[in-house]
């Protein structure tokens, strides 16, 4: 169990979960799962622009998730057409657009499924480097805003009143998530990265009596997810964040069920 | 507030300024013939306002605030003001512009015109209209009322159990929200808000859903905390007769200040303060609406009569027109 590439799987998945798992509270909180889906399909032309341009790859899918966060909070004042809809037009619509990108362009850094799934057993040293400096840039911003961003998930309006600066605070959030949607992209891929933000934050909902509790416990599960799921990949020869996916969710089913037995509903 | 003001009040119910009504009665004079027309457009159209200055004692107060949403006027040219110690019970009907005037005077939204003015570093309590937290964030008490703190501001155990002692609710604070009843979550509510050391107290219908027991009891709090420290109160109700018996000043708006003056106490009218009960009919005051206007349809004022409002008005003898209505 010490293959270099099993270190870094390692090294990639826990740094990344303690990074998602808080800020995946905030996305369960502020009902904006969707919102990150959203920004995580859109990463996908990120991929397909990067292959086409020759640029590190996981700088280029920031560029893009930089842009469709701007994007979507630019249309979320527009009333026309819910913004869940507007969310599944533009989900789809760039996913179609990143699919086919890579698939005309073909080039030797493009595997589709590695980048819709991710691939763990890849990550280079490179790409560590972006999950921790990305990753601890993303952290220390969340840390700044958590009082005032908590405030604004409790309720707008209240938060406002107090003087919180409401839409600099979603701004930096929804940025934040941008990041780290954009690192990671080649651990979980576009199709998993929202299942790893939001899945440690819903299993640590039925234990949690405060939000910092619940982010707490999101971490937890996060990490053990990472190292069950890589030990069951490697074991049964599966692939890696699929099979982190599937630990967290039996994590989630776990948690839900012992709230049953506590009679807590 | 001064003796001159508070017995203007007394004598009966006010236009909103005196400087208002003297430039009505002259526009009246002048055309005698087309007073509907005149106040669907708003007199102040053809006299260019005079904002009346700013108070130095005001906490808060707005001047001429008016604001659109698309083409639909919620606000027009409303005057107010709150002061330190002050009680200002702001009364209209569903859809009158009350919780949009709050928002404009807590700055949480920008009036189209006009001028909003706040004391300097004034601190707000506010205690919005509805409060439904999320039941996807866990939450106890203790931790919510941490929350409310001012910047960079730790909230100690010690001030988060006065805080919920002061409103009554002591005890709760390790409570989950879900959990509490909506007279708790109300106190609650009114705890974070006093935690922050606010000079002036925002409540957006505290009463909504309480019955005349419960309204008597928070009014009660209030008046205390009023009076215990020096608190101005601005408190949204939309009950447009049955009012806190302690306001210095009712305000009645439908998009525009309607009316204003103080409440009769309910404790003066034998036949109410049996009805209330005496506990609650000491809390609870009855404010004699005195419009000289009616709204149409789309909610545009409009004159129906020139019977000025004053001292000579008896009471109870003045239908109100328009609005008030049942």
């Amino acid at each position: 169990m010490t293959e270099p590439f099993l270190i870094r799987a390692l090294m990639a998945g826990l740094g990344l979960a303690f990074i998602a798992a808080p800020l995946g509270c905030f996305v369960v909180w502020r009902r904006m799962a969707y919102f990150g889906e959203t920004v995580a399909q859109a990463g996908l032309m990120g991929v397909a622009l990067g292959a086409l341009l020759s640029l590190n790859v996981t700088a280029s899918v920031l560029a893009v998730t930089i842009m469709i966060s701007i994007l979507l909070l630019l249309l979320s004042r527009q009333t026309l057409v819910p913004f869940d809809s507007l969310l599944g037009v533009l989900a789809h619509a760039t996913l179609a657009i990143g699919v086919i990108a890579a698939y005309l362009i073909r080039g030797p850094q493009v595997d589709l499924m590695s980048f819709l799934f991710g691939d763990i057993f890849a990550i280079s040293i490179q790409d560590i480097r972006w999950i921790y400096f990305g990753g601890a840039a993303a952290f220390g911003a969340l840390l700044y805003i958590w009082r005032p961003l908590m405030a604004v998930a409790v309720h707008e309006d209240l938060a406002a009143a107090e003087g919180v600066q409401v839409e600099l605070v979603k701004t930096i959030f929804v940025f934040i998530l941008a990041l780290v949607v954009a690192i990671s992209m080649k651990i979980v891929g576009a199709l998993l990265t929202i299942a790893f933000l939001i899945m440690p934050a819903a299993a640590a909902r039925p234990l949690s009596e405060t939000p910092e509790q619940m982010a707490f416990f999101a971490v937890i599960f996060a990490m053990l997810s990472v190292v069950l799921g890589l030990f069951a990949s490697v074991t049964m020869d599966a692939p890696g964040g699929p099979s982190i996916v599937v630990v967290l969710a039996i994590a989630f089913t776990i948690s839900m069920t012992s709230l049953a037995f506590r009679g807590r509903t | 507030m001064t003796l001159d003001s508070n017995t203007a009040m007394r004598r009966g119910l006010q236009r909103p300024t005196d400087l208002d009504q003297r430039r009505d009665h002259e526009h009246d004079h002048a055309h005698d013939h087309d007073h509907a027309h005149d106040h669907a457009h708003g007199h102040d159209h053809e006299h260019p306002a005079v904002p009346k200055p700013f108070l130095q004692s005001s906490l808060i107060s707005a001047r001429q605030v008016s604001l659109k949403r698309g083409e639909r006027s919620v606000l027009q040219q409303v005057d107010i003001d709150i002061s330190a110690g002050e009680i200002v019970t702001l009364i209209g009907p569903n859809g009158a512009g009350k919780t949009t005037l709050v928002r404009l005077l807590l700055g949480i939204e920008k009036p189209g015109s006009g001028a909003i003015q706040r004391q300097a570093d004034l601190i707000v309590g506010y205690v919005p209209q509805r409060f439904d937290l999320d039941r996807a964030i866990p939450m106890t008490v203790d931790r919510f009322l941490a929350l409310g703190a001012k910047k960079g501001g730790m909230t100690s155990v010690d001030a988060k159990a006065a805080a919920l002692d002061e409103v009554g609710a002591d005890g709760l604070g390790h409570r989950q929200f879900s959990e509490l009843s909506g007279g708790e979550l109300q106190r609650v509510l009114i705890a974070r808000a006093l935690l922050r050391q606010p000079q002036l107290l925002v409540l957006d219908e505290p009463v909504r859903g309480v019955d005349f027991q419960g309204e008597a009891e928070l009014y009660a709090l209030i008046s205390r905390l009023r009076s215990e420290r020096g608190l101005g109160v601005l408190l949204v109700s939309h009950d447009l007769h049955v009012v806190m018996a302690q306001s210095d000043r009712v305000i009645c708006i439908n998009r525009h200040v309607c009316c204003s003056g103080i409440p009769d106490t309910v404790a003066q009218h034998p036949e109410y303060a049996r009805l209330f009960g005496p506990h609650a009919a000491r809390a609870l005051g009855l404010y004699q609406h005195s419009h000289d206007h009616a709204h149409d349809l789309t909610g545009e004022p409009l004159r129906v009569s020139k019977a000025p409002s004053g001292p000579q008005t008896p009471s109870g003898t003045q239908s109100p027109p328009g609005i008030l209505a049942p």
